[in-house]
């Protein structure tokens, strides 16, 4: 019987099947950031078991509340930093080479197809755009990662989601996972691994499918993985140059990973994207979604450009592309995230951030920030947001608050006009 | 052998969700202990005062569906922080029921019959239980009346609550 991607990931890295349906993983990464880490440290410490399993595999940052805001998000920052200190974790991102776990880790090389990846974060599911198991998990199972570099998983049976058709100009990859959220909702994969293929999703660049990998979690799924191909091989050929004699070397080694011909799926959706328009959120569910046009005109209060779903240097080019030359309504706060240094910079190079700044945004510096809800943009009780970010739950980013979510292309058209609208990148067939 | 046992606090409601059992607003806390005092001070239940009904409680009995919203760990730590190392309910939400044997603590599926008669002697008698993990048995006693319930355990779950939870699960084994 052939077997898919996770299959394949899960055969590769079996270290016990204790009882029925209990697969224990051994990791390639243990991914950590200030907010969830810190109380798996104290627990660890407490239970006298202060010790990590591969300070190499062990990669982590301080970015949701940074720099910190309080005293509390100071104490997280400090337990963290003291931690990656005491046990020598060499890869350990404070303040000034910080950024949006999920934008900044990649970025890093960390993350090649195979590998088994888990974090106290819902969206760790972003690394599966590289054909890792990514998956986000709670305190106990943090713990277990940092000391044993174990994970116990069921298995991972998997809906796989075929992409069909060409992408209409002004149309993109948050459009798309939006689509898919809209057709399966927020249960559609509930314990399942999204195994996304198909043309669209082939032609899409790394961080476009970072963005769709990012959203799996909101229908539900444990992990969103890409095929692993050779736009994969590309993105990660300056940190694996050494390990391959050339780039089809890699590609074959990482094509172990890929599904087999007769793979067993337990579901299969395929979703036509040709006469996908631009979408966004109208609720507080990620599947409560409409099309654009149709929410035209909704005043927003703030719009949010960032995040690990949308704050990469191929989203910010696409919004300044739409800001360039123009001026965000008297009504609207813009603020811009970058979600790395390096985009950041990236972004300064090629004059994008004059581009926001000239059209009246504010550009913080590389952090989740308002994506949550804790800082830099905080909303206020009856206001809306136009945002790039994943999740639009009530009060996601302040009590009180509506997010909509959408792409930034669209989001730079809301700021322009102050209500939702669709960006001129975008024109309805005829 | 691993049992568990102390007096019972019976809570007669169905649905008491993770927001009821530790506030949200206590999830920037990092060390566990400091949500102790904090279990179920929202909890909305008649004739259920946290503030004095909760001293020297070793066991919780309730309705359906306990545990249910947000799958925070904090729910069983703070449980775990009064000494409440088991509940017995009708029913759990699926991620609080594997929570708490992550936790090495114990949650006892029974049926609504026996959860019942619990309820009914409880009324007036104070009510004393303790849980044989080994044996998968619950033992309630209350004034003179004692008698014995079965339940049942996968060995996964069983393995966890004997080792004391996953943490030291895996330390042992890998
Ligand atoms: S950007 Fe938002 S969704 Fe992404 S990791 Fe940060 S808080 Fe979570």
């Amino acid at each position: 019987m052939g077997k898919t991607i996770a299959e394949k990931i899960f055969d590769a890295h079996l270290v016990d099947r204790p009882f029925n349906a209990v697969n224990v993983l051994r990791l390639d990464r243990v991914f950590c950031h200030e907010i969830t880490t810190p109380t798996a440290i104290q627990d660890l410490k407490a239970r006298g078991k202060d010790r990590v399993f591969d300070p190499d595999k062990i990669k982590a940052v301080i970015d949701h509340v940074t720099p910190a805001k309080d005293a509390k998000t100071a104490m997280q920052g400090k337990v963290l930093r003291d931690w990656a200190r005491r046990h020598g974790i060499i890869d350990f991102f404070d303040i000034g080479r910080n950024g949006v776990c999920h934008a900044l880790f990649p970025e890093k090389g960390f993350v090649r197809p195979g590998f088994v990846i888990i974090m106290g974060d819902s969206h760790t599911c972003t690394h599966g755009a590289f054909g890792a198991f990514a998956a986000g998990v709670g305190t106990t199972d943090l713990e277990v990662g940092i000391l044993k570099g174990v994970c116990a998983f069921k298995q991972p049976d998997t809906l796989k989601i075929e992409i069909t058709g060409t992408l209409r100009p002004g149309v993109f990859a948050k459009d798309v996972i939006l689509e898919v959220i809209r057709r399966i909702t927020v249960n559609g994969a509930t314990n399942q691994v999204i195994e996304f293929c198909g043309p669209v999703v082939d032609a899409m660049s790394m961080e476009a499918r970072m963005t769709l990998s990012n959203m799996a979690v909101e229908a539900g799924a444990t992990s969103g993985i890409c095929r692993p191909d050779a736009v994969t091989v590309d993105y990660l050929w300056p940190f694996i140059k050494d390990e391959y004699p050339g780039r089809e070397a890699a590609l074959a080694d990482f094509s172990r990973f890929l599904p087999d011909e007769d793979a067993v799926y337990a579901g299969h959706t395929i979703i036509d994207v040709t006469d996908l328009v631009p979408l966004t959120t109208f609720g507080y569910k990620p599947d409560n979604v409409r099309p654009v046009s149709d929410m035209a005109g909704t005043r927003v209060d703030q719009v949010y450009i960032g995040s690990c779903t949308n704050g990469r240097i191929e989203d910010l080019r696409v919004a300044a592309q739409v800001v360039k030359g123009g001026k965000i309504s008297d009504t609207v706060r813009a603020i811009v995230s970058p979600a790395t240094p390096k985009v950041f910079s990236r972004a300064l190079e090629e004059g994008l951030i004059q581009d926001f700044m000239e059209a009246g945004f504010c550009v913080t510096n590389p952090t989740c920030g308002a994506c949550l809800g804790m800082s830099n943009g905080v909303l206020a009780s009856g206001e809306v947001a136009a945002a790039t970010t994943n999740r639009n739950f009530n009060g996601r980013m302040g009590k009180g608050g509506m997010v909509h979510l959408m792409s930034p292309a669209t989001a730079a058209a809301t700021a322009l006009a102050g209500t939702i609208t669709n960006s001129p990148l975008y024109t309805d067939p005829v | 052998m691993t049992t568990f046992s102390g007096t019972a606090l019976c809570l007669d409601r169905a649905d008491i969700n993770t927001d009821e059992i530790i506030p949200a607003r206590y999830l920037t806390e990092i060390e566990k202990n400091v949500l102790g005092p904090h279990l179920m001070e929202d909890l909305e239940l008649a004739g259920f005062d946290p503030k004095t009904d909760l001293a020297g409680i070793g066991v919780l009995v309730t309705r359906n569906n306990f545990g249910c919203g947000s799958s925070r760990e904090h729910a069983p730590w703070a449980l775990e922080a009064n000494g409440i190392r088991v509940v017995i309910a009708e029913s759990f939400a699926r991620i609080f029921y594997q929570n708490m044997f992550n936790c090495g603590m114990l949650a006892v599926t029974l049926d609504p019959a026996d959860i019942d008669r619990i309820f009914q002697v409880a009324v007036t008698s104070p009510l004393h239980i303790s849980a044989d993990v080994d044996t998968e048995e619950v033992t309630v006693s209350a004034g003179t009346e004692t008698w014995t319930i079965s339940f049942s355990l996968t060995g996964f779950e069983k393995a966890l609550v004997q080792a004391g939870g996953w943490v030291e699960y895996a330390d042992r084994n890998y």
